[in-house]
């Protein structure tokens, strides 16, 4: 069942289209990746679903009903990528004071905070103020305030800027438990390698139009090239085939191939195995979401879009 | 902790409750945060003296200062010598040896040449001192020649000294007591200075707490900004709670701080009443009853009984319902409509310096309107009066300054209804105003931003 829904969703700001006839559905209990780089309204879609702004077009389906940000607000959990708390309160009296701005009351959020502040070993820091907290831990407390109140939808920007890499774990690790529980998670980032490892599904954004949408498998096979790694044991004298041609060769015998339209990845093999070579090991190479990200963005002038106006 | 109570209350009856519920969160926390702080408590405390060091402060030392001039007097007409009067500050001497290059050395501050005819205007009276003399000093020394050429004049006319003596002396009795007439023939004392001092005080404090309440939302708004919480919270709660939240929580610390200070000086009355000797107190009562006259009895009123019945006579013929509830009604109305702007401007900007030229315009109509305070008092019923009453950019003070004076005798009802209802339709305006500014500029990092962009904002539809 469908947890979010956008359909045909428009924000224009003057001079810009931020947000241009977007659509796309996400899965109750997947971790979603949003994509897209810098300017590409990831901030502005984000803040549609979380109720700050209003979409000029389109509707927004949140749990079965049409998005309604009174209500629905309690049910979502947001981090925004500009994130801070108040420096001169103590970081238990925050907690408490965004989950009751959440709707918990007050009995109902000391005892969650206790959870969260137990499982994360923040239990000391109670007492303690914003202003000595170093940034990674300010991180983790602000991960906290974001899905206390157990959010049916969970909405991270950048969630792993300013950790180190045993912190990020953590949440990692936290962010896999939420999805498992049934919670869903969108993940908006350019880190690429880290969607790889977390996401089922994403979407890439650019200049305000979904240029992207599918699985991350799906994705991979629709971008892949037919290009294969083939380690042999000892280096063949020359290489002709009509099924496919070599890119790439490395000192240890190792062959990236490129197989040509009509031909099978056995027909690769084949040849090896005729030419009475050892084949060690052989697997098909997929791009990156790295490499797709940087092919479909490049050229687009879209990091130039960033520094436009927005209001 | 009662009056965010109170204030939840009320607001509840007026307002849905989804609304409430956290904007009530919202207002506990700004206000609790204020109230707890230790500036709070020592602000509150030292404000009523730094208010009274003000008042008093400029007086004291006026009067300690005040010039000392022994003048000589150079007279060829010989009649000035028993007939110019000495004052307090002034002295006139008749030495012999002096001249106009000489005084000086010989201790006189100033030389006074008398012409020989005395009574025929254009006679020049001439002043000579090494420095120049205060506008009162001129003002004594000539009404003191006046007065000795007056006697001059009256003597050639065949007066006899004692007779002009007793004459003077009778005609300086009379002293003015202003009878306000209200409705139903009912009557009471009007008392100018006390009105000009409760219109003055309440416009000046009115003036300060707007400037320091709207400041402080602007600065809260602004801390909210730089330290990145605000998108934090604005997923939780609407922009414009979250602004209404900061300017209703600032404003009860506000009222607060009133309630502390008419606390205060009702404990000080208190303390006199506890203080006082008994038979003090009855001298006191007995005043009361007969309208301060000791009448037929030889009883002696003692000088501290005339004192507190004098004091509590003047303080009593005062309408302070009226005036308390007004100003209570001013100051939050002017308050919201001020701090509203403030809020607007602190939303959009990042940095102090930055926020200075966009606070400059607002500002600009606070302290103007405590100009025109200081005209209200003066002539309460004047149209620079009447205007700054009504518009709601200066009623708050102006109003203030007039009420004193008394409603509705110069303050007709109609007036008053009118500014009242102005300064809630002003405030409306100006809170939708910043709620549409603020909830654009809140979210906006990095960018610099005109009034002219803002009101783009609240005109553009949502």
């Amino acid at each position: 069942m469908a947890i979010l829904s956008l359909e045909h969703i428009k924000k224009y700001y003057a001079t810009q289209k931020a947000v241009d006839d977007v659509s796309f559905t996400i899965e109750e209990g997947s971790i979603f990746g949003l994509l897209g780089p810098n300017g590409a309204g990831k901030t502005t879609l984000l803040r549609m679903i979380t109720g700050i702004f209003y979409p000029d077009e389109g509707t927004i389906i949140f749990d079965g009903k049409r998005f309604d940000p009174l209500n629905d607000i309690t049910k979502i959990g947001y981090m925004p990528e500009e994130r801070g708390l108040y420096k001169k309160m103590k970081i238990g009296e925050q907690a408490l004071y965004l989950a009751r701005l959440k709707g918990l009351s007050r009995n109902d959020a000391m005892q969650k905070i206790k959870y969260w502040f137990e499982k994360l070993e923040m239990q000391s820091w109670w007492n303690k103020k914003m202003e000595d907290l170093s940034k990674g831990m300010s991180q983790k407390l602000q991960f906290v305030t974001t899905v206390l109140h157990e959010p049916k939808l969970i909405i991270l920007d950048e969630p792993f800027s300013g950790l180190d890499p045993l912190n990020a774990n953590l949440i990692k690790d936290e962010i896999f438990n939420l999805a498992q529980q049934g919670s869903t998670i969108i993940f908006s980032t350019h880190r690429m390698e880290q969607v790889e490892e977390i996401c089922n599904h994403i979407i890439l954004l650019n200049l305000g139009k979904k240029i992207l949408d599918g699985t991350v498998k799906g994705i991979k096979q629709d971008f892949k090239e037919n290009a294969f790694s083939i380690q042999l044991a000892e280096a063949p004298l020359s290489v002709e085939s009509n099924a496919f041609e070599v890119i790439d060769v490395d000192n240890n015998h190792q062959l990236t191939v490129k197989i040509r339209d009509g031909y099978r990845s056995n027909d690769v093999l084949s040849y090896f195995l005729q030419q009475g070579i050892t084949i060690e090991s052989f697997s098909e190479i997929l791009p990156s979401l790295n490499d797709i990200f940087i092919r479909l963005v490049e050229g687009t002038h879209a990091t130039t879009r960033s520094f436009q106006k927005i209001a | 902790m009662l009056l965010p109570v109170l204030f939840r209350k009320l607001l509840k009856t007026l307002l849905p409750n989804y609304f409430m519920n956290k904007t009530g969160l919202i207002i506990q926390r700004e206000y609790l945060s204020r109230v707890r702080n230790k500036t709070f408590v020592i602000t509150t405390i030292l404000m009523p003296f730094l208010f009274a060091l003000l008042i008093f402060g400029p007086a004291y030392l006026s009067m300690r200062d005040r010039e000392n001039l022994n003048i000589a007097v150079i007279d060829n007409t010989g009649y000035f010598k028993d007939n110019l009067e000495d004052t307090k500050e002034i002295t006139f001497s008749f030495p012999l040896d002096v001249d106009t290059t000489n005084y000086a050395s010989k201790g006189y501050s100033a030389v006074l040449l008398i012409p020989k005819s005395i009574g025929n205007a254009g006679n020049n009276y001439v002043l000579r001192s090494k420095k120049t003399l205060g506008i009162g000093s001129k003002g004594a020394i000539e009404s003191k020649i006046n007065a000795a050429i007056e006697n001059k004049l009256l003597q050639d006319a065949g007066i006899q000294k004692s007779q002009l003596d007793s004459i003077h002396t009778q005609s300086q009795t009379a002293t003015l007591n202003t009878i306000e007439e209200g409705d139903n023939n009912k009557t009471k004392e009007s008392n100018q200075l006390l009105a000009y001092g409760i219109g003055m005080g309440s416009g000046f404090l009115i003036y300060l707490t707007m400037l320091i309440y709207g400041m402080m939302v602007m600065r809260g708004i602004m801390e909210e900004k730089t330290s990145r919480i605000a998108e934090v919270i604005v997923s939780s709660v609407k922009p414009f709670q979250l602004m209404m939240g900061k300017i209703i929580g600032i404003g009860a610390v506000g009222i607060t701080q009133f309630v502390i200070w008419i606390a205060l000086v009702i404990l000080i009355m208190v303390g006199v009443h506890v203080f006082a000797a008994p038979e003090t107190l009855q001298q006191v009562q007995a005043m009361q009853q007969n309208g301060g006259v000791m009448g037929g009895n030889n009883m002696q009123v003692s000088q501290t009984a005339q004192a507190i019945y004098s004091v509590q006579h003047t303080v009593g013929s005062v309408n302070w319902g009226l005036i308390i509830g007004c100003f209570l009604f001013y100051f939050l109305g002017g308050y919201v409509f001020y701090a509203s702007l403030f809020a607007a401007a602190g939303s959009v900007v990042d940095d102090v310096q930055s926020s200075q030229t966009l606070t400059v315009p607002i500002t600009m109509p606070i302290i103007f309107s405590f100009i025109i305070v200081a005209n209200a008092v003066n002539n309460p019923d004047g149209s620079l009066a009447f205007w700054g009453s009504i518009i709601p950019f200066s009623s708050p003070m102006v109003m203030m300054a007039r009420i004193a004076y008394g409603v509705p005798g110069t303050v007709p009802y109609w007036q008053l209804f009118l500014s009242m209802f102005l300064l809630i339709a002003g405030f409306v305006f100006t809170t939708w105003l910043a709620g549409k500014i603020y909830r654009t500029g809140i979210l906006l990092y990095g960018k610099k931003t005109n009034w002219g962009q803002m009101m783009k904002w609240a005109f553009r539809k949502a």
